[in-house]
């Protein structure tokens, strides 16, 4: 079994190695570039994201279904959790298996809140933040200290522990929820900024303008003190405490900012649909969101990004796929793990710290050679 | 309070009888952790396979109402070997296609794991995909009779059944380990791995056998899950999975004695839980259980030090 795992992983290797390749020479590129042309860069790729709900782009994308809804969920909703996980997965190394527990949270905050308590969506969007975080650090705080593996089964628990609850409670509504959830409020007279039922572009806008956000706060936290701390305990442990990382502080603030993200993620999202109910919260949720940060590159914004979106996307352009929707991606975690463990776009840093005998550090202006062809990183 | 009191000798055999089958599924989590020091997260699917293969195998005889006498007993070795083959074939299967490729390759047990989610949810979507998703029932195998009174309790035929036979399987299982040369060979490998290489222990054996040893435990727990609730389902292994991991750890991960003793006790606790808060919130107490116990005393019941599998 191994040896052909290591034949089909030459054969995969050979024929994608092109692709590979050019994404490789493509990043070295981006990397070199000067600021003016990164900058345009990003620029692009924003207004690329604003023209996204055009409707001759919907034709094509998502001709059974109506495009702008899609983009706001599953796609952008994805993408933001999908964001959100990465710092716990991929930059801190830690396996959070019921990350839709946060996105429930965030969604039951906007809930009982606006329908019962009748406060707008901006004052609720930060406490559900806030009560995301929150119950991360009390997830958190018994079980950080202990293997990594346990942590993926308590997280399993607590995220049925919350779906369970909301059925249960009288509060949230039971198994029938809560319906009539209030929308964000509009902005003067423009299309795009009134929160109405038919029109999706502006949740979309407002998910956009979240994801961009998240990604300025990740980007910025990965390059702290905080991010090259989180790299160092997911290499190693012990190493990390011995050379004086705070590694229990550092694995908490991971996972409070990753049930942030989820929040932040699940009170956008419950701000649109008007009714959620448990069922809206599955296990499946959390599964595939690792799908997406494993299936990209987990570590790397970019490659978290297009496995989001590829998750979400495919089955909704395929509809013939929808059926073996979890069937396929359930292949394609065991597939990547065995044969591309660090995703279609694995991490840069995390490829350059693996070089043995070669530092580390590219980021840090080390002197790393990611052309360089290694060993295959590890997740 | 007085709902507890009547509740009594009722939730000590409801809670002995799903201990049974919680111990049963422990018996799995703890043999694989023993030796390889991984959660094999499919081993739930391990466990739904082997309700399937009952279930089928009834099916195959034409079983439509409880048979009696010499019958029954035919019956009940052959659902209990269609189980067990079923579920020892998934088990060796899992750790041909997930775990050993990786382990060649010295993954990390984040990897290990992400691949055996993977391969938990396409097997429950096979099945899923193949026989729907709805409960599928079982036919009666067993008659239902009332066999003696404990206090206010009632002591079924089908209760006693499950827990006679779980206990009959953990005994064979502690005798093969502590007893038998290759029980031996499971020792010494999860003692330590390359000691025993050196040895002469042919790992990669011990592993399958490992495996195969917990999958016929699940095949066990499947077989007498099918007869007690009747029922089967693609994703039904997954709770009764969390409760067996919960069982392992509560006993002491590792450790096969506290694999029975933490699924007698969780099933208890669970049970009782229920009785005093209300029998929608017994999922809630198991897994409530869990974070407790990590939290207070990750090395279980009879102990296993979890953090010297760390280094």
């Amino acid at each position: 079994m191994a040896m052909t795992a290591k034949r089909i992983t030459q054969v995969t290797d050979s024929a994608l190695a092109p692709l590979f390749k050019s994404l490789h020479s493509l990043r070295t590129m981006w990397q070199r570039a000067p600021k003016w042309a990164r900058a345009t860069g990003y620029l692009f790729v924003i207004v690329l994201a604003v023209l996204a709900p055009a409707q001759s782009i919907g034709n094509f994308m998502a001709p059974q279904s109506d495009w702008r809804t899609i983009l706001f969920y599953p796609i952008g909703s994805y993408i933001l959790l999908a964001l959100g996980l990465n710092v716990v997965v991929g930059l801190a190394g830690m396996l959070d298996l019921g990350y839709v527990a946060f996105f429930a949270i965030g969604g039951y905050s906007m809930a009982v809140l606006g329908v019962n308590y009748h406060w707008s969506f901006w004052e609720i969007l930060p406490v559900g933040i806030a009560a995301a975080a929150l119950s991360g650090v009390l997830l958190g705080a018994p079980t950080l200290r202990l293997r990594g593996d346990y942590l993926a089964i308590v997280t399993l628990g607590f995220g049925e522990i919350i779906q369970r609850v909301a059925n249960n409670l009288t509060i949230t509504g039971g198994p029938t929820g809560i319906s009539g959830i209030p929308h964000p409020p509009s902005v003067g007279t423009l299309s795009v900024l009134s929160y109405g039922v038919l029109d999706a572009r502006p949740y979309y806008y407002l998910e956009l303008a979240m994801i961009v956000l998240v990604i300025f706060f990740t980007t910025r936290l990965e390059k702290s003190r905080v991010g090259r701390g989180w790299v160092a305990l997911r290499e190693d442990e012990d190493a990390a405490e011995l050379m004086g990382v705070p590694t229990f502080t550092f694995k908490i603030w991971a996972f409070a900012i990753g049930a942030s993200v989820g929040g932040l993620s699940g009170v956008v999202y419950a701000a649109k649909v008007i009714a959620i109910t448990p069922e809206n919260y599955p296990l499946l949720l959390s599964v595939l969101i690792l799908v997406c940060v494993v299936l990209g590159g987990s570590g790397n914004r970019i490659g978290v990004i297009l496995g989001a979106f590829l998750v979400a996307w495919l089955p909704e352009r395929f509809r013939g796929l929808a059926n073996y929707r979890i069937l396929i991606f359930g292949a394609i975690l065991v597939a990547m793990m065995v044969f591309r463990p660090g995703g279609i776009i694995p991490a840069a840093r995390r490829k350059a710290e693996l070089l043995e005998g070669r530092g580390g550090g590219a980021h840090l202006g080390g002197e790393v050679d990611i052309e360089q062809p290694g060993s295959t990183p590890e997740v | 309070m007085h709902n507890l009191i009547i509740q009594f000798w009722p939730s000590v055999i409801d809670g002995t009888t799903t201990g049974a089958i919680y111990a049963l599924m422990a018996l799995g989590y703890t043999l694989v952790y023993g030796v390889l020091r991984l959660i094999n997260f499919a081993h739930s699917e391990v466990f739904m396979v082997g309700t399937f293969a009952s279930l089928f195998t009834l099916h195959a005889l034409g079983i439509t109402h409880a048979p009696g006498g010499i019958a029954a007993i035919g019956v009940f070795i052959l659902i209990t070997l269609a189980a067990m083959a079923a579920s020892g074939l998934v088990a060796v299967g899992v750790e041909r296609v997930a775990y050993r490729p990786l382990r060649k390759r010295n993954s990390t047990s984040l990897a290990n794991l992400i691949s055996a989610i993977g391969m938990s949810f396409f097997l429950q979507e096979v099945f899923a995909l193949r026989y729907g998703r709805d409960l599928i029932p079982f036919p009666r195998v067993l008659q239902k009779n009332v066999l003696f009174h404990i206090g206010t309790g009632v002591v079924r035929s089908d209760k006693l059944l499950v827990v006679v036979g779980a206990l009959v399987m953990m005994f064979i299982l502690d005798r093969f380990v502590n007893g038998t040369r290759l029980g031996r060979g499971i020792r010494a490998v999860a003692q330590d791995p390359s000691t025993a290489m050196l040895m002469g222990v042919n790992i990669d054996r011990v592993i399958t056998l490992t495996f195969l040893l917990g999958g016929i435990m699940a095949g066990a727990a499947a077989m007498l899950y099918g007869t007690f609730y009747e029922v089967t389902q693609y994703n039904i292994g997954f709770v009764i999975g969390i409760k067996g991991f919960t069982a392992a750890v509560l006993g002491g991960i590792g450790n096969i004695r506290g694999a029975l003793i933490g699924g007698f006790a969780l099933g208890l606790i669970e049970t009782f839980g229920g009785a005093i808060f209300h029998a929608q919130w017994v999922d809630v107490v198991a897994f409530s259980v869990l974070v407790l116990v990590l939290l207070v005393r990750p090395t279980g019941i009879l102990g296993e030090n979890l953090q010297r599998a760390r280094a």
